[in-house]
C-alpha cells in the first residue's frame, strides 16, 4: 500500500495550497476553523481587472461530530459566499458525506438535528434554488492506481452534476495541478469571479465604482469544507 | 434445570440415557431397529446441536464482532486489508465464548468432561491469537506504514513481534504470579501475564469509571452556562479570526508585491550581498516574520477559543437534558453509582490494608445471611444456580457492552486514515487481554462448585494475587481520577471569570 501522506483529506494543503502556490510541509489535525487569503484577480485579463482578497476559511470536524461541536460550527457559516467542498478520491465514504455537509452549510438556519439527511437521496431541487457558487474538489489524485482512475472520475463527475458545481480532481502535494493556464486553473478562476459578482454586483444589480487601479481591494469570504 | 449429568432425551429414546452416562457425549445407538427413523433423526439432531453449541454460537459471536467492525468501528474509513477485520472479529468470538462456556457451566448445559475439553481448546486459541497473531499483525502493520522499511516488512515485523515476545516473558518477573514447578512452555506461562496485563486494564478502567459515572450522571456537578455567555465567546472567536484575516491579508500583499518586484528570489550572497540585505530587504522579510509570530499565536487562541466554545455548546445540552425526565432519572441514578464508587473504595482500602481477600462469594454470602438472619427457607441450590446465573450474565453483559463502548470512544478520538488498522488491532489486543483476566476475577463471583472449572482450565495460578493486584491499581486509579476530575472541574470556570 502506498504511504498515505496526509491525514484526512487533506483540505488544509489544499488551502495553503491555493493562497500560497506552495505544498504544506507538515500538515497536522485541523481544530475549529483556520484562515487562509488569496489574492485573486477579478477577470484577469480583461480590461474590468481588479484585484481581490479572498478569504478561505477551512472548517474542520466531521460530519458526524457531537451536537455541541456543529452548534460551535454554525457561527462560520454566517456570510458564506462560496462553497468548497473537498473529499478524498481513495475514500468512497467521504464523497457519500458531501451532501451532508452542504445541507449543513446552506441551511444554517436550521437546527443540525432538524435537517433531514439521506445517503444519495437528495433533494436536487435544493440545489437547483441555491445561489452559492459550490466547487467540488477531489484529493490525493495521485494516490489512485491507472486501472481505477476512470471509474472513480466518472462518479465524482455524476457528484459534481447533481451538487450543480463545478469540479477539479488533484493532489494537493503538486502544485502542478493547479499551474497557470490548466483547465483546472481555469475552473478555478472561474468560480472565484461568480463568487466575487455574487457578493458585489448581482444582488443589488449596481456595479461598486470602478477603479482600474489594482490596489483596490474588495473582501469576499469563502467556506472549504470537507469531510474527514 | 437440575444441573449435573445429561438431561435425558424423551421417553421413546430413554435407552440412550444409559450410554450417556458412560462418559464422552452422548451417542446415538443405532442398534435399535425399532425406533421410527424420525425419532432417530430428531434425536440425533438435538444431541449433535447439544454436542455442539459452543461452535453455533461462536459463528454467530464472529458475526456479531464483523458487524461490530464494520458498523461502528470503521463506519468512516474504507475498509482495505480484511484481515483486520478478520483479526478482530476473531478474538472478539473467541473472548465472547469463554463467557458462554461459563454460563454453560452454570446451567449445566453439556457434559462436564466436553466443557472441560471446550475450555482447554478455547483457552489455546485465544492465547494463540492474543500472543502470537494479533502482536504479529500489529508490528507488519506499523512497519508498512513507515516508507523506510517498506521493503523488508515481514522481516522487520518479525523483528517487532520478537521484541513483543521479549518484554512480555519480563513481565513476569516482578510478580509472584507462579509456582517454578511450571516449565517453561505451558499455558500457565502466558496465561498469567496476560492476566496481569488484562487486570490493570480492568482495574483502571473500572476505576476511573466509577469515579466518572456519578461525576456526568449528576447535574450537581453542571455549570451555569447561558446563552449571554455562549454569544460572547462566539463574538471572541469571530474577533479573533478577522483579525489573523487582517493580518493575513497584510502578509499576502506584502508577497505578492515582493514578487512583483522580483525580491523573493534574491538570497544575500558574498560579501555585498550581506550588506545590501541588512540596509534594504531587510525590513520587509522581518516584518513578515513578525506578523507570521502574531498570526501563529492568534491561531493558538482560536482553537483554544473553539474548544470552549464547544464545551459550553455540549454544558448547555446537558443543562437541558437533565431538566427532562430521562435526565432526573440519570440524576438518580447518579447519586446511588456515587455510593456504590464510595463503597468500593472503601472495600479496596479494607481488602489492602488487612490483607483480607474474600473466601465466599456473594451469591452464597448473600443466602447465607437471608437464611440465618432473616429465616427464610428455601431451596439454596435450586435458587443459588439461578441467582449466580443472573448475577455473572449482567457481570459479563455490562462489562462487554462497557468495554465496546469505550473503545469506540478511544477510535474516534485518535485514529486517522493511516493509523486506524493499527489502532483497531491494537483495542483487539486490549479486548482480548481483558476478556482473558475477566474470567480470571469473576471466579471469585462464582459458587464453589462452579469456580472448580475455572481453577482447573487455568492451572494453579496464584488468583489471590490478582485480587489484590486488581484493588491497588482500582484504589490508585479512582483516587487519581478524583484528583484529576477535582482540578479540572475548578479550573473551568476560572476561565469563564477571565471573559
Amino acid at each position: 500500500t502506498a504511504t498515505i501522506k496526509y491525514k484526512s483529506v487533506g483540505k488544509s494543503s489544499l488551502v495553503h495550497l491555493l493562497c500560497q502556490n506552495q505544498v504544506l510541509g507538515n500538515p497536522s489535525w485541523t481544530v475549529g476553523c483556520s484562515v487562509d487569503v488569496r489574492i485573486h484577480d477579478y477577470k484577469e485579463g480583461t480590461p474590468e481587472e481588479k484585484t481581490y482578497y479572498i478569504e478561505l476559511w477551512d472548517v474542520g470536524g466531521s460530519v458526524g461530530s457531537a451536537s455541541s461541536v456543529k452548534s460551535t460550527r454554525a457561527v462560520f457559516y454566517n456570510s458564506v459566499n462560496g462553497i468548497i467542498l473537498v473529499h478524498d478520491l481513495t475514500n468512497k465514504k467521504s464523497s457519500q458525506n458531501l451532501c451532508r455537509w452542504s445541507l449543513e452549510a446552506l441551511n444554517r438556519d436550521v437546527a443540525p438535528t432538524g435537517v433531514l439527511v439521506t445517503n444519495g437521496d437528495y433533494d436536487r431541487e435544493q440545489f437547483a434554488d441555491n445561489q452559492i457558487p459550490l466547487l467540488v474538489i477531489g484529493t490525493k489524485l495521485d494516490q489512485i492506481p491507472e486501472t481505477k482512475r476512470n471509474e472513480v472520475l466518472t462518479r465524482t463527475a455524476f457528484l459534481a452534476e447533481d451538487f450543480n458545481a463545478e469540479e477539479i480532481n488533484l493532489d494537493c502535494t503538486n502544485p502542478r495541478y493547479l499551474a497557470a493556464g490548466s483547465s483546472n486553473a481555469v475552473k478555478l478562476s472561474r468560480f472565484f469571479d461568480k463568487v466575487i459578482e455574487k457578493r458585489y454586483l448581482s444582488r443589488d444589480g449596481n456595479q461598486i465604482p470602478g477603479f482600474s487601479d489594482r490596489k483596490r481591494f474588495g473582501g469576499g469570504t469563502l467556506k472549504s469544507l470537507h469531510y474527514d | 434445570m437440575v444441573p449435573g449429568p445429561q438431561r435425558c432425551p424423551p421417553k421413546g429414546l430413554s435407552h440412550l440415557c444409559e450410554e450417556s452416562e458412560t462418559g464422552g457425549g452422548p451417542q446415538i445407538s443405532l442398534h435399535t431397529p425399532q425406533i421410527l427413523p424420525c425419532h432417530r433423526a430428531r434425536a440425533a439432531l438435538r444431541l449433535t446441536s447439544q454436542q455442539n453449541p459452543p461452535s453455533c454460537l461462536e459463528v454467530l459471536f464472529f458475526g456479531f464482532g464483523w458487524l461490530f467492525f464494520m458498523r461502528k468501528l470503521f463506519k468512516d474509513y474504507e475498509v482495505r486489508q480484511y484481515v483486520v477485520q478478520v483479526v478482530f472479529s476473531v478474538t472478539f468470538a473467541f473472548s465472547c465464548t469463554m463467557f458462554e462456556l461459563i454460563i454453560f457451566e452454570i446451567l449445566g448445559v453439556l457434559n462436564s468432561s466436553s466443557r472441560y475439553f471446550h475450555w482447554k481448546l478455547n483457552l489455546c486459541v485465544i492465547l494463540l491469537v492474543l500472543v502470537f497473531m494479533v502482536p504479529f499483525y500489529i508490528g507488519y502493520f506499523i512497519v508498512s506504514n513507515i516508507r523506510l522499511l517498506h521493503r523488508q516488512r515481514l522481516l522487520f515485523a518479525c523483528v517487532v513481534w520478537l521484541t513483543f515476545m521479549y518484554f512480555f516473558w519480563k513481565l513476569g518477573d516482578p510478580f509472584p504470579i507462579l509456582s517454578p514447578k511450571h516449565g517453561i512452555l505451558s499455558i500457565e506461562q502466558l496465561i498469567s501475564r496476560v492476566g496481569v496485563i488484562g487486570v490493570t486494564l480492568m482495574a483502571l478502567l473500572s476505576g476511573f469509571g466509577a469515579v466518572n459515572c456519578p461525576y456526568t450522571y449528576m447535574s450537581y456537578f453542571l455549570r451555569n452556562v447561558t446563552d449571554a455567555d455562549i454569544l460572547a465567546l462566539e463574538r471572541r472567536l469571530l474577533q479573533t479570526i478577522d483579525m489573523i484575516i487582517s493580518k493575513k491579508k497584510r502578509m499576502a500583499m506584502a508577497h505578492r508585491t515582493m514578487f512583483q518586484r522580483g525580491e523573493v528570489h534574491n538570497k544575500p550572497t558574498g560579501f555585498w550581498g550581506m550588506i545590501k540585505s541588512v540596509t534594504t530587504s531587510a525590513s520587509g522579510s522581518e516584518n513578515l516574520s513578525l506578523i507570521q509570530q502574531e498570526v501563529d499565536a492568534l491561531e493558538e487562541l482560536s482553537r483554544q477559543l473553539f474548544l470552549e466554545t464547544a464545551d459550553l455548546h455540549a454544558t448547555k445540552e446537558r443543562i437541558e437534558y437533565s431538566k427532562t425526565f430521562q435526565g432526573k432519572y440519570f440524576n438518580f441514578l447518579g447519586y446511588f453509582f456515587s455510593i456504590y464508587c464510595v463503597w468500593k473504595i472503601f472495600m479496596a482500602t479494607i481488602n489492602i490494608v488487612f490483607d483480607r481477600v474474600g473466601k465466599t462469594d456473594p451469591v452464597t454470602r448473600g443466602i447465607e445471611i437471608t437464611v440465618n438472619y432473616l429465616g427464610i427457607q428455601f431451596d439454596v441450590k435450586f435458587w443459588s444456580q439461578h441467582i449466580s446465573f443472573i448475577l455473572v450474565g449482567i457481570i459479563i453483559v455490562t462489562s462487554i457492552r462497557g468495554l465496546l463502548i469505550t473503545l469506540t470512544k478511544f477510535f474516534y478520538a485518535i485514529s486517522s486514515s493511516k493509523s486506524s488498522n493499527v489502532i483497531v488491532l491494537l483495542l483487539a489486543q486490549i479486548m482480548g487481554m481483558y476478556f482473558v483476566s475477566s474470567v480470571l476475577l469473576i471466579r471469585m463471583s462464582m459458587p464453589p462448585e462452579y469456580r472448580t472449572i475455572i481453577t482447573e482450565v487455568l492451572g494453579e495460578l496464584q488468583f489471590n494475587f490478582y485480587h489484590r493486584w486488581f484493588d491497588v491499581i482500582f484504589l490508585v486509579s479512582a483516587l487519581s481520577s478524583i484528583l484529576f476530575l477535582y482540578l479540572a472541574h475548578k479550573q473551568a470556570p476560572e476561565k469563564h471569570m477571565a471573559l
